[in-house]
């Protein structure tokens, strides 16, 4: 069933999608505030799920490109936001029926509803990876050999590019070196997928979702109930642990916010292992949970969602374990966004704790 | 000799100090005009202990008046706020999530033009001199006083926010202020610009109160430099104070910390207020309270000045106790405690009535308190205390130990000892705790920019860093030997290219009173 979205949905949308940002995605209030803005000027959304849309539709996605850091700068204008949209329908000769989240998290997961407000577009109740990812690549397209390319990128002043690559790898390659140069911050539509296509590929029913978990964590506490319990709940999860950062280590390395956190328990030690997004959940040595899964960080009491950024010494926090959706789970996926992706020599870990096939074999 | 005098929303206390020896101290109601309150103070201490006007070496002042009246919404001037950045920034334009009644009541208006940098200081799109008088010219005709100029990534480069400020003053003329972000604000448009915006709104009032401070002053026969206190604790003069009022907005919690460090002998340590309603647990590190990290709402506006990081608990001496679970608050009877407390004849148990059971304060009449079971006292005790030893916990940066400091009337709720931290500090003379605060004179310097570092060349760019930041604490007038560099901060950007690194100094010395 269609919805729409309106500026009031906006608060429960980005809370949820801070908790499904497994820790990474910045700070939401500027792609939040983008979104208010965009629906006041031009109206609600409607969002479609992924069984609605047609057959030959023409979906893009839209996201934002470089470094959050300089988006609390040098703020968007909103046609940067729909720039790349209409340059892709121009390149490909269709006009683009529908747009679509590549990520659900952070700043990604607001941008797109800008872009539909001021496209005047339908948004499919969907996204790419059900997830947050650091990479262009890390979407379930993928799998499906959707390409990320062609590709369109802008700036603020109006520059426009339209990359036609030959894998993923290029793309990501040619475009952050033009992201650089444009200011390190650009808007991106690319993926482009006809409606069959798409509800093959996309995760169904993220939108929702997200909306959902932020208004359950808000009824939570007013019913004074547990909201880190409801997250659990609806999430199909397990709370993997509770207790205090004890320490926190970050280093910039490659792009990356790397780093581990340790938080203390009753008993045991929590170590979490980060790169923009939670990546490894370990207590005292042993697995608990790994990537693709969501390791989620959420406060103690509150059931607010902790990025890795803001995380440090003392706060009480509650850790949960979360199925991805389970395509992640697939042999060329884990090889995509396993821990050995990132650097780490492990099985990945599902979050009821059993180990997987390990990546890398037949990819 | 100098004078301290904190000016709350409440009470004005003052003191008299010699070095760091109270010599007399008083404490009043708060008077609604600046002047006859603050002469008020000066001769209460005359009484106390007996000097003349030239003994006085300098005035230090502590003042909500700022931060009032913009929660208030009163005494603010018509401002503008200007910002260089297109055709970047269009989506957001300048008070875009203020409440309404705030625009209303500077009567804003917002500009968009041409300018600011990119993050490594290339620039977006060159300053458009005709734009600005356009948009000037308009501000003149919608009676504008007050002018705020940010520009995109002005803490990496400010020249166009110097010019652009130039060409609006050109045709404004000298009457109308021009407050510019960069020497506000860090970091991240929105909440440096709002931080200008709130600082143009105030600057007539700024005026206003700096005269009338100085005639109160002047007329007690006093002639020595007046300073005002910021919310890092340290100080600014009068000539400041009229361009950056808005750098006092959180001196008051703040020079309550340090008073407390004072008169306690700490320099780094937990202070535990407990009031009527609330206890606030701020952290002070070599004299200086902690700073937040994050965004902070001012009368409902995002901005991201500096302000001490002070975490608040619903526990207080009028705090409500559920007779049931022996909870306490976050409800309290507030300045009804005199009334409703059981100890005073009411019918609401509070926690001050624990205390007075327990034996730990004498207050009101202990029989009516006679009946509460003891055990059940002493469940709601440890629960306070188990409450605000995690509090403390929570603000601490690491694991080492920290003395904890407890002023407020309502500190009589803390134990002696903490778990975890040990005995709890109770420092004399806290009644006037904040005028002490207000007195510690010293004065700084901040930077915080965002540097591309060449490898290799780290050090010297540090030094280069440390050294400017030197010189801006001796221009605020410290004693060029006494400057010592009290923060440093380098965080590596994350998705920039070259070596991108937001690096932020704080340096800080004795104002020098001229002896």
């Amino acid at each position: 069933m269609s919805w729409t979205i309106s500026e009031n949905d906006i608060s429960d949308l980005a809370r949820g999608a801070a908790v499904l940002g497994t820790g990474g995605g910045g700070d939401p209030y500027i792609g939040a505030l983008l979104a208010t803005q965009a629906l006041r000027a031009h109206g609600d959304v409607t969002v479609v799920t992924l069984d609605e849309v047609p057959a030959d539709a023409v979906v893009l996605t839209v996201a934002m490109m470089g470094a959050p850091t300089v988006m609390v700068e040098k703020l968007p204008s909103l046609d940067e936001v729909t720039a790349p949209v209409l340059a892709l329908g121009t390149y490909l000769g269709r006009p683009v029926t529908h747009v679509a989240c590549a990520e659900i998290g952070g700043v990604n997961s607001t941008i797109p509803i800008a872009a539909a407000a001021a496209l005047g577009l339908p948004l499919l109740d969907a996204d790419g990876m059900g997830r947050a990812f650091p990479e262009l690549q890390m979407v379930l397209p993928t799998l499906y050999d959707i390409t990320a390319s062609p590709l369109a990128f802008s700036d603020e002043k109006g520059n426009i590019g339209v990359l036609q690559t030959v894998d993923n790898k290029w793309t990501e390659r040619i475009a952050r070196v033009a992201c650089v140069e444009m200011g390190c911050s650009v808007m991106i539509s690319g993926f482009p997928m006809s409606g069959d296509q798409a509800r093959e590929a996309l995760v169904p029913g993220s939108l929702s979702r997200c909306v959902e978990i932020g208004k359950q964590i808000m009824l939570a506490r007013e019913d004074k109930a547990d909201p880190v319990q409801r997250i659990v709940d609806l999430l199909g999860g397990r709370e993997l642990f509770a207790g205090k950062v004890i320490d926190v280590q970050r280093a910039t390395t490659t792009g990356f916010a790397r780093g581990r956190a340790r938080i203390e328990g009753p008993d045991s030690t929590l170590t979490l292992s980060f790169q923009n997004e939670h990546l490894i959940a370990e207590e005292d040595g042993r697995i608990l949970t790994t990537t693709p899964d969501l390791i989620i960080v959420l406060e103690h009491d509150s059931g607010e969602p902790i990025t890795t950024e803001a995380l440090r010494y003392g706060q009480r926090i509650r850790v949960i374990g979360a199925p991805s959706d389970e395509r992640w789970h697939t042999v060329p996926a884990l090889a995509m966004v396993g821990p050995g992706y990132f650097g780490y020599d492990l099985p990945p870990h599902r979050f009821d704790g059993t180990i997987e096939a390990r990546p890398g074999v037949a990819a | 000799m100098h004078i301290g005098i904190d000016v709350g929303g409440t009470n004005t206390d003052a003191v008299l100090m010699n070095g760091v020896h109270v010599l007399a101290g008083v404490k009043h109601s708060t008077t609604p005009d600046v002047t006859s309150g603050i002469v008020q103070a000066i001769e209460d201490l005359r009484t106390g202990h007996e000097f003349v006007g030239s003994d006085i070496d300098a005035v230090m002042i502590g003042t909500t008046h700022f931060i009032n009246a913009l929660v208030q919404a009163k005494r603010l001037a018509p401002t503008a706020a200007l910002r260089l950045g297109l055709p970047a920034t269009k989506a957001l334009p300048p008070l875009v999530d203020w409440p309404e009644d705030l625009i209303e009541a500077i009567s804003g208006k917002s500009y968009l033009a041409h300018g600011g940098y990119e993050f490594d200081g290339r620039p977006i799109s060159p300053l458009d001199p005709g734009e600005l008088r356009a948009h000037a010219a308009d501000m003149k005709a919608a009676g504008i006083r007050s002018v705020a100029i940010s520009s995109v990534f002005s803490p990496v480069n400010h020249d166009l926010e110097v010019e652009a400020g130039r060409i609006v003053a050109e045709e404004l003329g000298p009457d109308v202020a021009i407050s510019l972000s960069h020497e506000i604000g860090r970091i991240g448009l929105l909440e440096r610009e709002n931080a200008t915006i709130i600082n143009a709104a105030l600057r007539e009032l700024a005026s206003e109160i700096v005269d009338g401070l100085t005639t109160a002053v002047r007329a007690q026969g006093i002639d020595a430099p007046i300073f005002l206190s910021q919310n890092d604790g340290t100080l600014m003069d009068e000539d400041y104070v009229r361009l950056y009022p808005v750098a006092t907005f959180a001196s008051g919690p703040t020079n309550s910390m340090r008073g407390a460090a004072l008169t306690s002998g700490l320099e780094t340590c937990a202070v535990v207020d407990v009031g009527g309603t609330t206890t606030d647990v701020g952290l002070l590190m070599n004299g200086f309270p902690r700073e937040t990290s994050n965004e902070v709402k001012v009368a409902g506006i995002r901005t991201n000045f500096r302000m001490p990081d002070v975490l608040s608990l619903g526990i207080g001496g009028g705090s409500i106790v559920d007779t049931e679970t022996g909870e306490v608050g976050p409800e309290s009877v507030g300045y009804r405690l005199t009334t409703e407390a059981l100890v005073f004849g009411g019918s609401t148990l509070t926690a001050t009535d624990i205390a007075v059971a327990a034996g730990r304060a004498d207050i009101g009449d202990a029989s009516k308190v006679a009946h509460l079971d003891s055990a059940f006292v002493e469940r709601v005790l440890a629960r306070i205390a188990e409450r605000v030893s995690e509090a403390v916990d929570r603000m601490r940066t690491s694991p080492e130990p920290i003395p904890v400091v407890a002023v407020g009337g309502g500190s009589i709720l803390l134990p002696e000892h903490l778990e975890l931290f040990g005995a709890v500090r109770r420092p004399e003379n806290y009644a006037v705790a904040n005028a002490i605060g207000a007195s510690i004179a010293q004065v700084g310097g901040e930077i915080d920019k965002v540097y591309a570092i060449e490898p290799g060349r780290r050090e010297e760019a540090i030094a280069a860093v440390r050294a400017e930041a030197i010189d801006k604490a001796v221009a605020a007038g410290a004693k060029p030997s006494s400057v010592e560099i009290v923060d440093f901060d380098e965080v590596p950007i994350p998705y920039l290219p070259g070596n991108a690194t937001r690096i932020r100094v704080k340096a800080v010395g004795d104002l020098d009173m001229g002896a």
